[in-house]
Order: C-alpha cells, then sequence, then structure tokens
C-alpha cells in the first residue's frame, strides 16, 4: 500500500479538484481529505458516512468561579495570555479562561492554589469514514475556530492507512492542505510521494520552492505538475526548471479550463464531466504517477 | 483602523485584496502579510531596503549534571514535546508550544530555555505602504509565534491591512483578533462557498464583524451570493473574473495596475468599510454608555454646565 499526496503550498492551484478527478481514475484506492480547516473533496465524491466519531485532543483550562480566589497567578504564568480578569456582580475579582487563546499547557492548573482549574478534554472537530461512488473516503470537519489540526490529520491518515489495509487496497490518496506548517507537516511526514500542484505566477513559484524545501527536509519523493499552465507558459517553463534542478520529476502541463469549474457546479469529477481540455492532461499526471509507484 | 482580509478557502485572491486595499489608502497603510507560511504578498509591493529580525522562542533544555531522569517533564509536556521514561529527556523542539511548564516545574530546576529560531520578519516600505512579513522556518510547525511577532507591528495611527492564512484554525484566529473589521474573499463556486460558510462561522464565534468580497464574481454559480442574502452578509464588492488579471497577477501585478477601472473600487471598498468601522464603534460606544447607568458620559457633562 502507497500514500500519495497531493499539496501545493499555495492555496486554490487545484489540489482538490486533482484528487476528485483521480478518485474517478483510480481502481483500488481509498481516498483522504487532509485538509481539515476546509475540507471540499465531499463535495465532489459524495460521500455516504458509514461511521462518525468526535475528535477529542488535548485539554482547555476552565476555572471554577466559586473556588477562584482572584490571586492572579495563573495569569502570571500563563504565556499565552489566556486568561481574564473579571469583576463579578458582587465586586469580587476572579478570573477566566479565554478558549480560543488558551493551548492547553497546564501550567495554571498544576500552580493554582486553589485548585479552583478544571482541565477538561477539548473536542476538536468530528471524523467521518463513508463510502463514495469510488471507494472508500476517511475525512473530518474541524470544529469552528478549534486547535490542533495537525492531530486531527494524522488521525484522518491512520484511519485511512487501516481501512486501505483492512479492504486491501493498493493506493492512498491524500488531498492536503495549503501552507507548510503543522497540518501539512502532519499530512506528508512518512508518506512515499508528494505531487505538488503548482501554478505558473511569481507566488506558485514562491510558494512551490518553499514547499519542496519542506518535502526534501522530511525525505520525501516529489513529483510536480503545472495546472493552468497557459495563464503564463515563461513562468510554467521556469518554474519546471527550478524543480527539477531541485530534484523533483516534472509531470504535465495542465492548461486552464473553465470547464474545471463547471465540472465542480455540477458537483462531478472532470471525467465525469466528460468535457474540456484539460481533461487528456488530467489522464495522462494520474497515469505518470501510476507509472512511477509502479518503478 | 485595523482591517484583516481572510477565507477559509486558499487562492480566492485574499493577497490581491489586502495589497490592492492597501496602495488604494491615500494616507498610506502599513500591510502586514500574516500569511508565514506561504507569505505573498511582498511579491506584489516589492519593498525597499528590507530589514530583518529573527523570531525565536524559548525551548527547553536539559541540564544533564542535574537531571535526575524522574521522567516528569515529559508527563507535564501537553504537546508531546518531551519523551522521558526515566531517562534523561528527549526533547523535540518543532513539537514546543513554548508554555514552560516544564521549565517551571521540573523539581531539580534541572531545565532551563534556550531560544531557537522560529521564523523571520521582514519589513520595508515602498510609495506609501509599510510592508511587515514573517516567514515561518522551513521544517517548523508552530506558525503562531511567528504570526504574534507580526502582529506586533500594528500601526497606531494609520490603517493597517493584515493578510491573513487560509483555514480556519488557530493560524488564522491569532492573525485576526484584534481588528476592527474581517474582509472575507470568496469565490463564487460550491468549494468557495462551503469554506464561506466555514469562515463566517468562524468569525462569528469568535465575534468579529465581518464583509464578503466575492472575487472572480461571473464564474462558477449563484450559490455564494444566494447565501449572502439568505444570512444577511453584506458584499462589500464583486470582483470580475478577467485574464488580464490572471496574468498580470502572474508576473506579480496589482489588478489596479492593469485595469484602471478597478483601483477605484478598491479605494471605494476602502471608503465603505471606514465607516462601516466607525459606525461598529459607535454602537459599541452607545453600548458602553448604557452600561455604565447614573454615570453621565464627559461631553453631556461640560454641556450641562454651560
Amino acid at each position: 500500500m502507497k500514500e500519495i499526496v497531493i499539496i501545493s503550498g499555495k492555496g486554490g492551484t487545484g489540489k482538490t479538484s486533482l484528487t476528485a478527478a483521480f478518485a474517478a481514475l483510480s481502481r483500488n484506492a481509498v481516498f483522504a481529505d487532509c485538509d481539515v480547516d476546509a475540507a471540499d473533496l465531499h463535495l465532489i465524491l459524495r460521500p455516504e458516512v458509514v461511521e462518525e466519531r468526535a475528535f477529542k485532543s488535548g485539554n482547555e483550562a476552565r476555572i471554577q468561579p466559586e473556588l477562584c480566589s482572584g490571586c492572579g497567578i495563573c495569569s502570571s504564568v500563563c504565556r499565552f495570555g489566556a486568561l481574564r480578569k473579571k469583576c463579578d456582580t458582587l465586586g469580587r475579582i476572579g478570573y477566566t479562561v479565554e478558549p480560543f487563546a488558551c493551548e492547553g499547557c497546564g501550567l495554571c492548573v498544576r500552580l493554582c492554589p486553589e485548585q479552583a482549574i478544571l482541565f477538561p478534554e477539548r473536542t476538536c472537530g468530528t471524523l467521518f469514514i463513508s463510502s463514495t461512488r469510488f471507494g472508500p473516503l476517511v475525512h473530518a470537519r474541524l470544529t469552528a475556530a478549534a486547535e490542533n489540526s495537525g492531530k486531527l490529520v494524522s488521525l484522518v491518515r491512520k484511519e485511512a492507512k487501516r481501512v486501505a489495509e483492512e479492504e486491501r487496497r493498493a493506493f492512498v490518496l491524500i488531498d492536503g492542505p495549503p501552507g507548510i506548517g503543522c497540518p501539512v507537516i502532519a499530512s506528508v511526514t512518512g508518506a512515499d510521494r508528494v505531487l505538488v500542484v503548482a501554478e505558473p505566477t511569481l507566488s506558485g513559484e514562491h510558494d512551490l520552492l518553499r514547499v519542496m524545501e519542506l518535502t526534501r527536509h522530511f525525505g520525501i519523493r516529489t513529483l510536480v505538475c503545472i495546472n493552468k499552465a497557459d495563464i503564463n507558459e515563461d513562468a510554467a517553463a521556469r518554474i519546471e526548471i527550478l524543480a527539477s534542478e531541485r530534484g523533483a520529476d516534472i509531470l504535465e502541463r495542465i492548461p486552464y479550463d473553465e470547464e474545471v469549474t463547471a465540472a465542480q457546479v455540477r458537483g462531478l469529477t472532470l471525467g465525469e464531466h466528460g468535457k474540456g481540455k484539460a481533461l487528456a492532461r488530467v489522464r495522462a499526471v494520474w497515469e505518470r504517477l501510476i507509472q512511477h509507484e509502479a518503478e | 483602523m485595523i482591517v484583516a482580509v481572510a477565507s477559509g478557502k486558499g487562492g480566492t485572491g485574499k493577497t490581491t485584496v489586502a495589497v490592492s486595499l492597501a496602495l488604494a489608502a491615500e494616507d498610506g497603510a502599513r500591510l502586514l502579510d500574516c500569511d508565514v507560511e506561504e507569505p505573498n504578498s511582498h511579491i506584489f509591493i516589492r519593498p525597499e531596503s528590507l530589514s530583518s529580525e529573527e523570531v525565536f522562542v524559548p525551548v527547553p533544555r536539559a541540564d544533564e549534571d542535574l537531571c535526575t531522569a524522574c521522567g516528569f517533564c515529559g508527563e507535564v509536556c501537553s504537546f508531546n514535546a518531551i519523551v522521558s521514561l526515566k531517562t534523561k529527556p528527549l526533547i523535540f523542539p518543532e513539537l514546543c508550544h513554548s508554555c514552560g511548564a516544564c521549565v517551571r516545574l521540573c523539581p531539580q530546576g534541572a531545565l532551563h530555555e534556550q531560544r531557537v529560531v522560529a521564523g523571520e520578519i521582514l519589513s520595508g516600505k515602498r510609495g506609501s505602504v509599510e510592508l511587515v512579513y514573517g516567514t515561518l522556518k522551513v521544517g517548523h510547525a508552530m506558525a503562531v509565534p511567528v504570526i504574534r511577532a507580526v502582529k506586533q507591528q500594528v500601526a497606531k495611527d494609520t490603517l493597517t491591512i493584515i493578510d491573513c492564512p487560509p483555514g480556519t484554525s488557530c493560524p488564522v484566529i491569532r492573525a485576526v483578533e484584534g481588528c476592527d473589521i474581517v474582509v472575507l474573499v470568496t469565490e463564487p463556486t460550491p468549494f468557495g462557498l462551503h469554506d464561506l460558510t466555514l469562515a463566517v462561522e468562524t468569525m462569528r464565534v469568535i465575534g468579529l464583524p465581518f464583509v464578503v468580497v466575492i472575487n472572480r464574481c461571473d464564474i462558477g454559480d449563484r450559490g455564494v451570493a444566494e447565501y449572502c442574502e439568505r444570512e444577511g452578509i453584506e458584499i462589500l464588492a464583486s470582483v470580475p473574473n478577467d485574464r488580464r488579471i490572471a496574468e498580470a497577477y502572474s508576473r506579480g501585478k496589482t489588478p489596479g495596475a492593469v485595469v484602471p477601472e478597478i483601483h477605484s473600487l478598491f479605494q471605494d471598498m476602502l471608503q465603505a468599510l471606514m465607516e462601516r468601522a466607525n459606525l461598529t464603534m459607535r454602537a459599541a460606544l452607545l453600548v458602553k454608555t448604557t452600561l455604565s447607568a447614573g454615570e453621565i458620559p464627559q461631553q453631556q457633562k461640560s454641556e450641562e454646565k454651560e
């Protein structure tokens, strides 16, 4: 079983549209949406949820107002500015925890002389294991404004791998998040291969080089394809040179195609939509990707 | 005034909107690029004479002579950044949140903090725009300390525009907190709509006022417009899809540089944002005045004297 992760550095280059198109072309894969902040793959794969689980991760401090003496030790030790001084209706000084600021380190919990601070587990989102017309999909929804998306990413990957092993599927195809931080690191570490979807713009070039530095840092074999290549063919050519100098294999160029948006509006993969000049190139990317895996 | 430009989905045009708003400000603006994982504003602003400063985070280090391998630090760490199973602690700086718990709680006082580079802050100016942007060190997982460092550069008296990272989790929250209004940039597609609903939910949870800008407004479908109407969300502006804009973007040029009428569109947007922020501030003042019952506002007092 091989794990292939599709990432981009920059957002909006076409990761999800490509992953969905690959899903329709694959014969024997499990799909995982690791962009848990803003997951979209389900809009095209239209899953039927088989199993649903609350995702708990870490803890958060919660002060019991009746026990708080207002000494302020918690506030003085907190590095995240998560404790707020409040005055109640009787004029007593006490502290409360700002949940978006609390990172759940537990230092205040341990140092409170009144033992007034509880430390319950934090629910950060929901994990789904689903079936789709192309195969199983593991996806998640992060609670709005929640923390720990890297840990939820790891869980989505772990579950997708488990399903792939149980059903003896050859691939786990992962739709990754944008950026190079915690969720991306959680998506790519230990994967067999990364496909970076780049776009031929100065921003795209800048972001591709940073994300390639990351895959190199973690020693993951990297492929690059350029989407919307005809927006700027010179930039596309330059990006291909820069990427291959850094050890990436270059796959096809995919042209800008309004049919990609039209397919998305219909809730279909590009192959099901069956139109547009990008389609043949997307198929070619998939075939080369599979070839690479066979080697 | 502080305006944050955010979106759930990546690639909808946050940077384009943020940079264009900064350039539309007649009295100049400070632009803070908080998308420290993949900052792009500098490509469009091209600031002159950049100065840089490293961002450090404190990370624990064990004094081998004092450590008795009791394993308490590993127990205390909530982020799996310390492994100590009755051994000298093994510390993973890239997972450390710098909370300081292990250092403070080590019974032997054997841990102390040393500074580790998490990223860099760069600042420079071109024309009337002062740009400050952060870059997360590649391989470092935690973007938040670098975002915090960029956020410290909020201008006191001039307009500040914040270019936020995509998503709905901690980096976005740190980037938007403390701003007067959030501009959510989206595109009129099913992905754009879905991620907009998540961004709206996030803004409502943290209680910040927001408006929507629809970019490439003539592609896709009517879903975003209908959603905004249903939810009573103000659409501040719609920016048309134009191949000239896309090609200019690919060369690091803003839409206003190639399609002049777009520049005035952003000037109007900025004007509308200022008016809206003023209204919100006045409303907040009114609430404050009503809450402090019995207390007469300063201005009224002096009027009474007269």
